[in-house]
């Protein structure tokens, strides 16, 4: 056991530190442009988004390890210097890079998968927040069973006839490009049937309608496709494939929901809080089932904090077997950030229940905002109960359900 | 950075479950624990002292390895696994503890390199100072001791005990004394010794350094809650190793009851529970060597989460064998109950939780 980065790194986090200090308070004009990114506070510098990510490439700190012809900073990936920037940036409030599912899903798929013109083409202005995508896997009839996705494509002549249906389609209002999930073959087997698809959202025949959720924001689209025409080269990997590219994804995503770090902070905050509110005129924390509560909680997300550095360091030193460690993960942590959040709200009782610009509100409503966000988390991206199918199946070896004829 | 076992913790953790395999079968922890082959006992902790688990904490000079705590939770954690029949937690973990940070040099003298030789062999008895039940309790005045000590670990076969008054004191006392009477606890778990002890007048030697501060004590309470964890990681670990291995086996409708989600979901829930455990236990294990500052909070929350991450997989590990589970046949019962005793055993969840905040205030 050995928890120290080195004299190396701790001059790193210096560096990194002393960049925050040089960009506090920074914010964005097209700040309300662009819903991927943090945004800063009044009073500092002010750029646009796009040079924010730029000069973060330029120093390293964001797509580090993309090579420099496609856009990044052609560096060695350094987790552990991943680590610091994230922590430096967070303990700064200085705005992160952006994120969104071209830069977490679909960056890595295409340098992983994708043809030398589709890197030339789609990375470096997805680094730079330029482009913008969404993700069209789900649809009415496909979800947890996402193979048996019905979106049409045929190759007529040189280009794909796309008709159909996507549903749960984040930021597709404000994309320019989806990466899609859509049947190519219809006569193969369903998981050999799927191709991976690069389709432009101004191209004619796509109608979005936002989707509002139980949080009354409209997080989601639901995307109709009628003979939309892409060009036939618009594929990454072969026709038949697009299974195994998403898959490759996806296990991207799920771990990258919840991290333990995000949600010990919001411990921390609830702590603070439950020392400010009273109930009977005595603080929250001074109430022992409360108070017993919220240490539940945290011994809970210790574990997971410790759990993340386990596999932290499996990554730097290959051979420990963390297989079953990261498949727990998306389940983990997404119903622990749920339950925290829940928390918050009880201890505050009917003062939980405020929401939106009601007077009284307190944290600006997050934590009603995030216990119901988050519910959304635990059922998005593989439900908590598909996640115990790939715990129990592939992580303890136990049996498959039989199949049902025809499914 | 490496955050996980090195290979020498690894290779050791490996000889002590291969000799609790071999040595503690399900038989013969049944011959054990209802009493009728009572040298088994003694067997399989002298194979385990010849292993080297005596000597892991204690400091070069006196003997024996001064490896870090880690060491030891790597054993606990064997230990739970295969319910080792046989003492650890007091006279390997908690009393080197004790004495390493409470004794004076002499007493270290005196008392460790006497642990290391198998000659001294402690039990100890801290359970008042963390709370005390009904009217239990030791005063000390001229050197002697008086009133009663309850739920004292590993008392039955050990020379000396330790035994703590309200305010965190410690003291040697002579487990042979005849003013002192041990008084066996039955409780769930027969693979452990529960005892009470009672002293009327019994001499006593203070540690010298443990008034001056609480500090000593906690270490020990928190080196044996660490270990505690670890018993209840390791025995968890076995409930659903059994619990899967049973699932996949057992037909019932024409097909294996693990292929229905009920019953697969049950064991990934209990996967998803523990795995983090691991590294919870390690972490808090590393804490109290290396970072002071966390090592109590850290102490605390390991106990009570894995306390309550076990309550839960013993409950369903049974359940997945269906009534087979509930039988004594399969042995399963040995894992629930030791996981039972583990989470009441110095502290409660709910009471170490309450210490857990009270570090940071």
């Amino acid at each position: 056991m050995d928890l120290e980065y080195g004299p190396e790194y701790q001059d790193f986090s210096k560096e990194v530190e002393s960049f925050c200090k040089k960009y506090k308070g920074l914010s964005f004009k097209d700040g309300s442009n662009n819903p991927l990114g943090s945004s800063g506070g009044p009073g500092g510098p002010q750029m646009s988004r796009s040079e924010w990510q730029k000069t973060l490439i330029e120093n390293g700190y964001f797509a580090r390890s993309v090579p420099k012809e496609y856009g990044g900073y052609g560096g060695e990936a350094d987790i552990l210097k991943s680590r610091i920037i994230a922590a430096e940036f967070s303990k700064s409030n200085t705005p992160g890079a952006m994120g969104g599912q071209g830069i977490d899903m679909l960056v890595p798929t295409l340098l992983e998968m994708g043809t030398e013109e589709q890197k030339q083409a789609y990375i470096k202005p997805t680094l730079h927040g330029e482009m913008i995508w969404c993700q069209g896997y789900s649809e009415p009839n496909a979800g947890s069973d996402l193979a048996s996705l019905q979106t049409k494509g045929e190759l007529v002549g040189d280009e794909w006839v796309i008709n159909g249906q996507k549903i749960w389609t984040s930021t597709a209002q404000y994309s320019q490009m989806c990466f899609c999930l859509v049947r190519t073959e219809p006569d193969a087997p369903k998981h050999a049937g799927i191709s991976y698809l690069l389709i432009p959202m101004d191209s004619s025949g796509i109608e979005i309608r936002p989707l509002v959720d139980m949080t009354l924001k409209a997080g989601f689209n639901e995307v109709f496709f009628t003979d939309v025409k892409i060009p036939a080269g618009n594929i990454v990997g072969k026709r038949g494939e697009g299974w195994a590219v998403a898959n490759a994804t996806l296990g991207h995503e799920r771990g990258s929901l919840a991290p333990p770090d995000a949600t010990m902070n919001r411990v921390n905050m609830l702590m603070h809080l439950m020392k400010e509110e009273t109930l009977d005129g005595k603080p929250l924390i001074e109430h022992p089932i409360y108070r017993d509560r919220l240490m539940q909680i945290q011994g809970k997300v210790l574990a997971q904090q410790s759990h993340a550095l386990r596999l932290l360091s499996a990554k730097l030193n290959p051979g420990a077997d963390v297989k079953l460690g990261k498949m727990i993960q998306k389940l983990t942590g997404t119903e622990l950030r749920h339950e925290l959040e829940g928390l918050a709200i009880d201890v505050m009782g009917e003062i939980g229940t405020l929401y939106e610009d009601s007077p009284h509100l307190k944290n600006d409503g997050t934590w009603q905002f995030i216990y119901m966000y988050f519910l959304g988390l635990i059922i998005g991206g593989g439900t908590s109960q598909i996640q115990k199918n790939i715990i129990a199946e592939r992580g303890l070896g136990m049996p498959k359900e039989p199949k049902v004829e025809g499914a | 950075m490496y955050f996980g076992l090195s290979e020498e913790q690894s290779f050791f953790q490996d000889n002590v479950k291969k000799y609790l395999e071999e040595h503690a079968t399900i038989d013969n922890i049944k011959h054990i624990t209802s009493g009728d082959k009572k040298n088994l006992s003694t067997e399989i902790h002298q194979g385990l002292l010849n292993l080297g688990i005596n000597g892991l904490l204690i400091p070069e000079e006196f003997g024996g390895l001064g490896l870090d705590l880690l060491f030891a939770a790597v054993v606990s954690e064997a230990l739970g696994g295969g319910a080792g029949p046989t003492p650890f937690i007091a006279p390997y973990v908690m009393a080197p503890t004790a004495i390493k940070h409470a004794g004076s040099k002499t007493q270290q003298e005196n008392y460790l390199s006497k642990i290391t030789s198998n000659e001294n062999r402690f039990g100890v008895g801290f359970s008042e100072f963390i709370g005390k039940r009904n009217d239990a309790g030791i005063t000390f005045s001229d050197n002697t001791l008086n009133g009663r000590a309850m739920f004292v670990l590993d008392a039955n076969d050990a020379t000396h005990l330790l035994l703590a008054d309200e305010k965190g004191q410690i003291f040697v006392v002579d487990a042979k004394s005849a003013d002192l009477e041990i008084v066996k606890l039955t409780t769930v778990d027969k693979t452990r010794q529960y005892t009470e002890v009672i002293c009327k007048n019994l001499e006593a030697e203070l540690l010298e350094h443990s008034s001056d501060s609480i500090n000593p004590i906690n270490q020990a309470i928190d080196a044996g809650r660490i270990m505690l964890a670890a018993d209840s990681l390791g025995a968890s670990q076995t409930m659903i190793d059994k619990a899967v291995d049973y699932a996949k086996e057992r037909k019932q409708f024409g097909r294996a009851i693990g292929s229905f989600q009920a019953v697969k979901h049950m064991c990934a829930e209990m996967a998803a529970d523990l795995e983090p455990c691991y590294a919870l236990v390690w972490h808090a294990a590393h804490c109290h060597d290396h970072s002071p500052d966390e090592a109590r909070l850290m102490a605390c929350h390991a106990k009570a989460h894995v306390s309550e991450m076990s309550k839960g997989i013993a409950k369903k590990a049974i359940e997945v064998h269906g009534g087979m589970g509930f039988t004594d046949l399969l042995g399963l019962h040995y894992w629930f109950k030791r996981i039972g005793l583990n989470r009441q055993i110095l502290g409660s969840p709910e009471l170490v939780r309450e210490e857990a905040y009270k570090t940071q205030v």
